[in-house]
């Protein structure tokens, strides 16, 4: 039970990058991003592409090229990111498109990415690394793989960026002074056009980040990203829509919930029990943990 | 191309683009009329599909075949069959869902459908999982010679396809009608003419449903097997909400028009699976999907409301929106 | 001086017109109030000349300049601050937070400013870490008027600062614009609370229906029998 625990907690952390991401984009834009999980998938095959080397750091299964390869992925994802802003959705938002017609767009969207996805790479299932990796023995009889727990670190360490950036710099504070009520932002002097490129791009590089930690984690396939959106929007909603700290809890019991449930129901149950939680606190508490009543 | 002049091929074809035009006609209910932004549009294609399968189909036959039911009933009552089930199912769903906000009711019904996939992939009993169920008989086989059957067929979805169409516009110009689409525009203010608002949105979504359900089982019919598989979020929700928007949704000539457009695109470039170099068939395959996303996304950008857009007011007389009397009186009629 | 002209707007939210040529006039140091019954067209007046809104005929001037339709970010940038009716503050920013995003285009250390506005406003000194979403309707209007000083404005746009407050509050408000107001700032003031609005102005103006009904110093309205019986009534 315990190593399930710990498995989901490892999950938790690839589904809180994309969480936050989203949670940000949907508090500051308020709109559902659907493709998001194929940014994340984007984030995973251009790290495969810019992949080159071999050899280990320490204990884990890549060389020393992964560095290049998380970095490209996540200045290619963000830099598209905000490039599908300025061309598709920014009209859309001059326009005063309701939610659903932007939904749609996103939809649209996340089906163009994918399908390049298997254009270029094909449908066969890919490996940074070939060959398995074998897990360390820690306390309390839980196995984990080095790589695993560099995902975790990554992502706390990561984490901890965002918070930083979100609550000490004052573009994360515009972000959130956006995020709570974009036309007084404007009012107040605000360049709301700079918050928004900036939250697509955040959002964009975390998902791209969040994309090659699960491909670590598992292995490349195009539907890999669209496979997590409903964990991704139901971490983010459990927690609170535009809260980065719900999306974390939230994801932590998405994660974890979906592990454990593995003891007594088949897996392929997974994303029907963060269905489940999405649905229970929509009908107990829409606005999500840590969300602010409208 | 030159297949499509190919009478027999082109009758498959336009059975699909019935059979899709008949989803539309559902979704429109649902999204175009009342404003209910269903994304699990798959879900009821599945249900629709296995009901009626296992209600036409004789019982299993074996061990390596599981499926609950088989009573080998004709056609019209597994068409029917299927229509109810996807109205309770609607119901079921509509009651915690209905009164949620438009994206959580959109991320709500793909969690349905995608959760009702999974429940047909893991529960072998059901429906045979992901072996699916094959062998769904076809009505009024026997009187044509196999190879003609299509015709036969696609006069069968004609029908269907006209009595729900006529049925919806019937409805649609209805009192009933008029509140449905009072509600799209403005809830609350609908809401304040008296009648229930969730009461009405519960009668379109469950009649939505019931015509997806219609659908779902001459898709069944037609293609004889059925698997999970056949109900991808592609195919069974994403391609029929291109086909609403690009037809114009609010319309229900758009949904057929759009039905018949997007399916026309894609049966339309099969050729190029056909043509491309070996090795690169499933690639290239993607292009098509490819094209469809580019198609969604320039349509709401360059025309959000279709090539139909909506439909003007009902009653011209009563100008641009229905006078809050008259709201009142269709809101009192019985329906 | 004349710090705001506006001559003969005619604007409106879509295309039914809600200001068919309205003047007025702000002179430096000026309060200057606009009184006049519910859809007089007050806050449309504010709105389109802080450009949120589209002036489809007349001027604007602002020190001279003609800045008609001007959209607001650049309006903010010229010294004119707007703090709109409701929902002016960021509730999840924390006080001091908000401050700071209404100190957002300064390129210099607003320290020194923030000090200023925190002597202004010494109840929001007190517990500058407070989350905005917990203050009072009243504290929330002080804050709001301390975001919209944070970029040292020459004026000042107030859209009904009193709506929806307690009797006290509404004393406590009104003497601090008055206190804004001796520092240098011009203020233009639309409100619903006429006698108070008067009392407070140096020069007002009526709008009924979308134009210019009345004007005159802020006693003389006061004392006018017309606006006494129209306006002053309750």
């Amino acid at each position: 039970m315990a190593q399930l625990v710990v498995v989901g907690l490892i999950v938790s952390s690839v589904i809180a990058l994309g969480a936050i991401g989203l949670t940000l984009i949907y508090g500051v834009l308020k709109f559902a991003h659907f493709a998001h999980g194929d940014l994340m998938t984007t984030g995973a095959y251009v790290a495969f592409m810019v992949l080159f080397g071999g050899g280990h750091i320490g204990p884990l299964s890549f060389g020393y090229g992964m560095i290049p390869a998380i970095l490209a992925a996540v200045v290619i994802v963000a830099a598209l990111s905000v490039a599908i802003d300025r061309v598709v959705y920014r009209p859309l938002r001059r326009r005063k498109a309701g939610l659903v017609i932007l939904a749609m767009a996103s939809l649209g969207m996340a089906m163009i990415v994918r399908s390049l996805v298997y254009i270029i790479w094909g449908p066969d299932q890919r490996f940074y690394v070939l060959g398995i990796q074998r897990a360390k023995q820690l306390p309390f009889g839980i196995m984990l793989k080095p790589d695993q727990m560099f995902i975790g670190c990554t992502a706390l360490v990561v984490m901890a960026l965002v918070y930083l950036l979100l609550y000490r710099t004052k573009l994360g504070k515009a972000m959130r002074a956006t995020a709570d009520n974009m036309e007084l932002a404007r009012v107040s002097g605000i360049d709301t056009e700079w918050v928004v490129s900036w939250t697509w791009a955040i959002g964009g590089g975390l998902a791209g980040l969040a994309g090659v930690l699960l491909a670590i984690q598992s292995h490349l396939m195009p539907e890999m990203g669209f496979l997590l959106l409903l964990p991704l929007f139901a971490a983010a909603i459990l927690g609170g829509v535009g809260s980065p700290q719900g999306a974390l809890v939230g994801a932590i019991i998405v994660g974890v919930s979906q592990e454990v449930s593995t003891q007594w129901i088949p897996p392929g149950y997974k994303p029907a029990i963060a269905f489940l939680l999405l649905f229970a606190i929509l009908l107990v508490r829409p606005r999500g943990l840590f969300g602010v009543k409208s | 191309m030159e297949s499509l002049l190919n009478p027999s091929y082109f009758a498959s074809f336009l059975i699909l683009v019935g059979i899709y035009g008949v989803f539309a006609l559902g979704l429109n209910v649902h999204w175009g009329y009342t404003g209910i932004f269903n994304f699990g549009v798959a879900g009821f294609f599945a249900v629709g599909a296995y009901t009626t399968a296992i209600l036409t189909k004789e019982p299993s036959t074996g061990q390596y075949v599981e499926y609950i039911g088989g009573f080998g009933l004709p056609f019209v009552v597994g068409l029917l069959g299927a229509g109810v089930a996807c109205g309770i199912l609607a119901f079921i769903i509509g009651i915690p869902t209905l009164s949620l906000r438009e994206d959580y009711l959109a991320i709500a019904s793909i969690g349905v459908a995608e959760s009702l996939r999974r429940v047909f992939v893991n529960e072998r009993w059901l429906a045979n999982g992901t072996r699916g169920m094959i062998g769904i008989p076809q009505p009024l086989h026997g009187i044509v010679d196999p190879s003609d059957y299509k015709y036969v067929y696609l006069c069968i979805v004609a029908v269907v396809l006209i009595v729900i169409y006529i049925a919806i516009e019937r409805g649609i110009r209805s009192p009933w009608g008029r509140v449905l689409r009072a509600i799209r525009e403005d809830e609350m203010t609908a809401a304040a003419s008296g009648k229930s608002v969730f009461a009405f949105k519960m009668q379109a979504f469950v009649l939505g449903a019931v015509i997806m359900g219609v659908g779902g089982a001459m898709y069944a019919h037609y293609v004889k097997a059925i698997t999970p598989d056949s109900f991808a979020p592609f195919f069974g929700t994403f391609l029929i909400w291109v086909m609403l928007i690009v037809g114009g949704s609010g319309n229900s000539k758009g949904a057929v028009l759009g039905a018949f457009i997007v399916w026309g695109i894609w049966t339309g470039t099969d050729w190029i699976i056909n043509h491309s170099p070996g090795g690169l068939e499933t690639r290239i395959f993607y292009l098509r999907n490819l094209l469809i996303g580019l198609l969604i996304v320039v349509v709401l950008l360059i025309r959000p409301r279709g090539i139909l857009g909506e439909e003007k007011r009902v009653s011209l007389f009563f100008g641009k929106e229905p006078p809050k009397e008259q709201l009142e009186k269709d809101s009192a009629a019985p329906t | 001086m004349t710090v705001l002209e506006a001559d003969g707007i005619v604007t409106g939210y879509s295309e039914v017109d809600i200001l068919h040529g309205v003047s007025i006039m702000v002179d430096k140091g000026e309060i200057v109030a606009v009184i006049g019954p519910n859809g007089a067209g007050k806050s449309t007046l504010m709105k389109a000349i802080f450009g949120l809104l589209k002036v489809k005929k007349g001027k604007l001037l602002l020190d001279g300049t003609d800045v008609t339709n001007e959209a607001p970010q650049h309006m903010v940038r010229r010294g004119v601050c707007y703090v709109p009716q409701s929902e002016n503050v960021f509730p999840s920013l924390t006080i001091q937070e908000n401050l700071e995003m209404g100190a957002f285009i300064r390129k210099d250390d607003y320290k020194r400013r923030l000090e200023e506005v925190y002597e202004l406003f010494p109840a929001l000194a007190e517990r500058p870490h407070l989350r905005a979403g917990k203050l009072s309707g009243g504290q929330r209007q002080m804050l709001a008027l301390a975001r919209a000083l944070m970029l040292d404005p020459h004026l000042l746009l107030l859209d009904e600062p009193t709506a929806s407050l307690s009797p006290l509050m509404v004393t406590d408000i009104l003497a601090k614009i008055r206190d804004i107001n001796h520092t240098g700032v011009a203020i233009l003031i639309v409100e619903q609370n006429a006698r108070e609005a008067l009392n407070l102005c140096h020069r007002g103006y009526v709008l009924v229906m979308g134009r210019n009904a009345l004007e005159g110093t802020g006693e003389s309205l006061l004392e006018s029998e017309d606006v006494g019986r129209l306006y002053l009534g309750g």
